[in-house]
């Protein structure tokens, strides 16, 4: 049997489906301007001389400087660093967030929310204050005896990481917290009464049930923190130089457009990576979940 | 499989000025069906998961046979419990879901693997083992659930409201394949519900909850037929509570108690099917509805007071000729007429 259908009809349907799309113009027109053309640019930048001839000079040079090298490894290892210990304090806090009753749950959320509302450049700078070698976290190291001379927290590695933890925990934290607080609280009963201990819980339906919300939390810290810049630059006292700071050097001390854009487009290709890396991880977790669990 | 029996003394739960459990005690013998029966609030969930462990009573005691399980931790008690929304783990599949509690255990795989199966069998999920549970219905579900609540041979099993979301065929079917189940692993298990049909059905003894009280723990006919208070005889199905002065008795005997409860179905109107000793209720016909297997009339005494009366369709031949307002008279045998021991409260 088919149905015929009145043309009017289907006239509706499409206009109704038409219409929700072009709810969508306004965001693709700013993606479009604001995205994608800046980065044709780059791509066309990068194969420019400074005299506007084409070449792959640009890359030559970039690629072949031990500094380039080493801002890849410092933007790895700044990413990496933050993103495990934002995993390994950020994901037993949404735990205890997500167990909490609502009341204290909504206090300590705004605890964990207040830093977000405060300007970056405040935030960095005030970590200037408590890390400086007579800051107030060296003050009270000394004075109370606990170590002889201050500790080098600023200036380097240490100080560049804690600045950029302090910056990505909440944005790590929000997805986490919102997965594991949608878990149906019978299914931890029906663990439990089948015999399964916290750690048990915890690990055979916690985790996995919450290993999208980490990922997604994940996915956000990587892209943050691939092009971090305002944190290294201050915190990193001219020592810590991921593809960023080099960016900038190149753009500001330099005026070299074609090195910034090639710098740029290792940053653009990085993230790319990560992501593809992301995707496989994700996948594979959510094999190993069932296999697991397939006692 | 040993079952055990299941003390609950003096149990009281409040929470703020709610009281949810009051000074409850009861008996479970080993192998027993108990089934909790109340409306909302009444307090049979927080029993039910007070005994699991999930709620921790302000007083009181619980004892799994010899051993006081009340500050026992909830995974240390050995108790098999289905949930109301069946809280089966979405990141698994079947399989995974029913073997877990063994896989706790260190079960060996190959075994806990083939236990998990003859499980499923059991509860007829053959063939559904890898299937995902998303792709489950209801009713797939809720067997899914049962089989890994007893997969791990608990000592007793507790199921809350279990068949709730099912539509009526299927919740009717499984209400006597728990039953079965039951009968076949005689294991201690105590059945919460607010559905007094079901109650009745898959019982060995009900206990009707009330405000975190216990009204009554008895056999389900006994619950029917002998309510010992007027919740309880209006919350089993449609009771008449009549004073001893709107009735009389056919022989002109007075009519003795103090609260009386008639069943709706108990009434016949020919006074041929009914003994000597039958009282009869007169009245006006108010209203009458045909409900499929009997007609629901609603007469009004000469008090003032409505009394339903329930005719099976196949005695009723007259039922459709009746008119609203003609006074009639509705008999009830002197053996389903229940003096309630309590007051008219």
């Amino acid at each position: 049997m088919t149905v015929t259908v009145d043309p009017a009809l289907a006239g509706d349907a499409r206009r109704e489906r038409r219409f929700f799309l072009s709810l969508s113009l306004p965001a693709l027109f700013i993606v479009g301007l604001a995205a994608i053309l800046p980065i044709l640019w780059i791509i066309r930048q990068s194969f420019l001389t400074t005299g506007g001839e084409y070449t792959v000079a640009n890359y030559s040079k970039v690629l072949s400087s031990g500094l380039t090298w080493s801002a890849l490894v410092t933007t790895l290892e700044l990413s990496l660093g933050t993103l495990a210990i934002c995993i390994l304090l950020g994901t037993p806090l949404a735990l205890a967030l997500a167990s909490a009753r609502p009341r204290v749950a909504n206090l300590l959320m705004a605890f964990v929310m207040l830093p977000l509302w405060t300007a970056i450049l405040v935030r960095t700078y005030g970590w200037l204050v408590l890390l400086r070698r007579d800051g107030l976290i060296n003050a009270a190291l000394t004075g109370s005896g606990l170590t002889a001379e201050p500790l080098p927290l600023v200036y380097n590695f240490t100080g560049t990481l804690i600045g950029m933890v302090h910056y990505m925990l909440p944005l790590f934290l929000l997805p986490v917290y919102a997965a594991m607080r949608d878990i149906d609280p019978n299914l931890i009963r029906a663990a439990a009464s089948m015999g399964a201990t916290l750690g048990q819980v915890i690990r055979t339906v916690i985790m996995p049930l919450s290993a999208g919300g980490i990922f997604s939390g994940s996915v956000i810290v990587l892209i943050y923190s691939i092009g971090f810049f305002i944190t290294p630059a201050v915190l990193g006292g001219g020592k810590v130089n991921p593809l960023s700071t080099r960016i900038e050097r190149a753009l500001s001390t330099f005026q070299d457009w074609g090195s910034a854009s090639v710098l740029g487009i290792l940053l653009l290709v990085l993230m790319a990576l990560i992501g593809v890396m992301l995707l496989a991880a994700r996948r594979l977790l959510a094999q190993n979940t069932v296999a697991a669990s397939h006692a | 499989m040993k079952s055990l029996p299941i003390t609950i003394d003096s149990v009281s739960k409040a929470y703020g000025s709610y009281v949810a459990l009051d000074d409850v005690s009861l008996d479970i013998q080993a192998g027993e069906f108990l089934t909790l029966l109340g409306p909302s609030g009444s307090g049979k969930t927080t029993l039910l998961m007070a005994l699991a462990g999930f709620v921790r009573p302000d007083s009181g005691k619980l004892l799994l046979g010899d051993r006081d399980i009340t500050r026992l931790a909830p995974n240390k008690r050995d108790i098999g419990i289905v949930f109301q929304n069946y809280a089966l783990f979405p990141h698994m599949n079947v399989l995974a879901n029913v073997a877990y509690p063994l896989a706790l255990r260190k079960t060996p795989r190959a075994e806990a693997r083939q236990r998990a199966l003859a499980t499923l069998a059991r509860v007829k999920l053959d063939g559904l083992a890898e299937r995902n549970v998303a792709a489950l219905s209801g009713g797939q579900r809720q067997r899914v659930a049962l089989a890994r609540a007893i997969v791990f041979e608990p000592r007793v099993m507790l199921m809350d409201e279990p068949l709730s979301a099912l539509d009526k065929n299927l919740r009717e079917t499984m209400q006597y394949e728990i039953r079965r189940l039951h009968d076949d692993l005689g294991i201690t298990t105590i059945y919460v519900t607010h559905d007094q049909r079901e109650a009745l059905i898959m019982s060995d003894r009900i206990a009707v909850m009330n405000s975190g009280r216990i009204q009554q723990i008895d056999t389900p006919q006994r619950i029917y037929d002998r309510p010992s208070t007027r919740f309880v005889a209006e919350f089993m199905g449609e009771a008449n509570i009549v004073a001893p002065g709107s009735v009389r008795r056919i022989d002109g005997a007075e009519a003795s108690g103090e609260t009386l409860m008639i069943r709706a179905e108990s009434f016949h109107l020919d006074a041929k099917l009914v003994g000597s000793d039958a009282v009869a209720l007169e009245g006006i016909l108010r209203a009458k509805a045909f409900r499929g297997e009997n007609w629901l009339l609603t007469l009004a005494l000469d008090g003032g007071q409505e009394v339903l009366v329930c005719i099976p369709a196949a005695l009723a031949g007259g039922c459709a000729e009746l008119a609203a307002g003609q006074r009639m008279t509705a008999y009830a045998p002197a053996a389903k007429v229940h003096a309630i021991p309590g007051a008219m409260a």
